[in-house]
């Protein structure tokens, strides 16, 4: 039994953090301004909105992935005007991988963001207001600390779901060796090949290694943010 | 900086129609429960916008109906402290205290940190955070931030009454430190009596949405009109005194007022400290000869000035005790019985274990 990667299991391990670290992290401010706009604010077409975000989560992967494919494709709408404009492409790119993967992972961010914002005692903002703090300030000095715990959490949630995406990923950038070639996408491959089982149970182990691991990490960070607050 | 404020408001089912004026020093806002004083505070504050009016503090125009006027709340400068303290979690005591400095403009920061940490005794607070505090240094800290802020006004949102009878006396005298050495003008909420007779200089009494009386608060309180909104058996004179010599032997204090010797259960007040107490109607009793074995300690001859019933059976009495003005309920019964009637000398006598003793405090520089 050999536990020792190749360079190419090695290289679809690399790719997934780093698809999975640029997914989560970028959607982190959108994610913030969503959660906020519905938890905080009424205005007409918020259940759209609502919907909107929470679409990926119901929807088949594979059809997030096509309509990935026809919005951010070489020729789709959006995909033309950024690759020409901004020199940003998207198709059978590890960007394409990371994007489909944001996609899947930002109802999840949300959820918790929101949930941490409707938590928030509004009392203490209003008190910040009273102290002259400007609606700006509010947000930085009071409501962010406080939903610290929630952006967290729903950080490590969408690190998570984007390291295992699979579906929408596959569909939209497909499963090129050293470019969108993901963890669960690797191990799809090598299920594919006789005499794959081992190496794909090796990157199995992988994957538990690394989700556990995020798990324990927002555990502790978590912990550490409940002793600054006092709980 | 005087505080001006002549508003009507609509919230709901409930109407709101207020005139009045601030003083200097600590005005009370006074009334039961749905009277509109916490209405007030947050039209003050800003959180709230009046349907007509108009709300003046010194030379700034807050609200201005009548010309589109209205100030956001955090450009107000106004100090609000509020009933559950309202601290930060997440920020150490010494960050809830100087979280309103920030926004302060430093020409306009007129407290200084150590000074306000030192009046209200707050430094073994400074760097712990509130989770850990007790609920009378959380209202100190609350205080102190408000405070710090440099505030041209002071809201006190019935500062007090989340706490026990113990907190209250503890966080009492601090407040009356805020009136007389911080020179900053208050707002206070409250509906307890004591606290309005031992700190306010003037009264603001609220009744169903409506002004029923403001001014000096000893001339509110002994108004025999009164009664009815206070309600029944809750009217009684405020007394102005001074601490004349303790007595430990019997664990008493004498003060000396104009009535007379008062002597009360022991102050622990130096000698000559000015006081104000309140002495409820209902603990008054009224006799017409000079009474020679009773167990009551207190007994002033004075004059009736006035009766006005308070119900089917009861009547107020107000009796002028050399200049001090008690009130005294007895029944319609002994009214006739002892055919007191304006004029009539007579005798009040109350006993020393009756008085409200948190309203006895230092009394607001004869304002």
């Amino acid at each position: 039994m050999d536990f020792t990667l190749t360079a190419e299991e090695w290289t679809a391990v690399e790719l997934s953090l780093r698809v999975a670290t640029v997914a989560s992290v970028a959607s982190l401010v959108p994610g913030i301004a969503i959660a906020y706009l519905l938890a905080r604010c009424r205005f007409p077409g918020l259940s759209i909105l609502n919907g909107l975000v929470h679409l990926p989560l119901v929807m088949p992967p594979v059809v997030t992935g096509y309509l990935l494919l026809m919005g951010f494709g070489r020729r789709g709408l959006f995909g033309a005007f950024l690759a020409e404009h901004f020199g940003l492409v998207f198709s059978f790119r590890w960007t394409g991988a990371a994007l489909a993967s944001a996609i899947m992972a930002f109802p999840l961010m949300v959820r918790a963001i929101r949930l941490s914002v409707e938590a928030v005692d509004r009392r203490l903002e209003a008190a910040a207001g009273t102290l002259g703090a400007p609606p700006l300030a509010v947000f930085l000095t009071v409501t962010l600390p406080l939903i610290a715990p929630g952006i967290l959490a729903g950080l490590i949630l969408a690190f998570a779901k984007a390291m295992g995406e699979f579906g929408a990923t596959i569909t939209f950038v497909s499963n090129i060796p050293g470019e969108t070639q993901t963890l669960p996408s690797a191990i799809y491959a090598l299920l594919q090949v006789p005499g794959g089982e081992w190496p794909a149970f090796r990157l199995v182990l992988v994957s538990i290694v690394l989700s556990m691991a995020a798990l324990v990490a927002s555990e502790w960070m978590a912990r550490r943010i409940n002793v600054r607050m006092g709980d | 900086m005087p505080l001006k404020v002549d508003i009507a408001a609509r919230f709901g089912d409930f109407q709101l129609t207020a005139a009045f004026e601030s003083g200097g020093g600590l005005t009370a806002l006074f009334g039961p429960s749905g009277s509109g004083k916490t209405s007030i505070m947050d039209l003050v504050g800003g959180v709230r916008r009046p349907a007509k009016g108009r709300i003046t503090l010194g030379d700034t125009v807050l609200v201005d109906t009548a010309r589109g006027i209205f100030l956001a709340p955090h450009r107000r400068r106004i100090g609000w402290v509020f009933q559950e303290g309202r601290l930060f979690p997440h920020l150490t005591g010494r960050q809830n205290l100087t979280y309103g400095q920030w926004f302060t403009p430093r020409h306009e920061r007129h407290e200084s940190f150590d000074r306000v940490v030192d009046l209200l005794g707050l430094a073994h607070l400074l760097d712990r955070r509130p989770a850990g505090f007790s609920g009378g240094e959380r209202s100190r800290v609350g205080i102190g931030r408000a405070l710090l802020a440099s505030p041209r006004l002071l809201l006190m949102d019935e500062p007090l009454a989340a706490l026990d009878d113990v907190r209250k006396s503890e966080i009492l005298p601090y407040v009356e430190r805020l009136r007389d050495e911080m020179g900053v003008e208050i707002l206070y909420v409250t509906h307890s009596i004591s606290e309005v007779v031992r700190l306010a200089g003037r009264v603001v009494l609220l009744s169903h949405g409506r002004v029923a009386a403001s001014g000096p608060t000893a001339d509110v309180l002994a108004s025999l009109d009164l009664a009815t909104a206070l309600g029944e058996g809750e009217a009684g004179a405020v007394v102005d005194a001074h601490v004349e010599a303790h007595d430990p032997a019997f664990g008493l204090t004498r003060l000396a007022a104009r009535a007379g010797t008062i002597h009360i259960g022991a102050l622990e007040l130096a000698i000559g400290t000015h006081v104000r107490l309140r002495i409820r109607a209902r603990d008054v009793l009224v006799a017409t000869e000079r009474p020679n074995s009773v167990s009551a300690l207190n007994v002033f001859a004075g004059r009736i000035l006035k009766l006005a019933p308070t119900s089917a059976a009861s009547v107020d009495l107000a009796i002028d005790c050399n200049g001090d003005i008690l009130l005294a309920s007895v029944t319609r019964r002994s009214a006739h019985d002892l055919a007191l009637e304006p004029g009539r000398p007579v005798y009040a006598i109350v006993k020393s274990v009756s008085f409200d003793r948190l309203g006895v405090g230092t009394s607001p520089n004869g304002r």
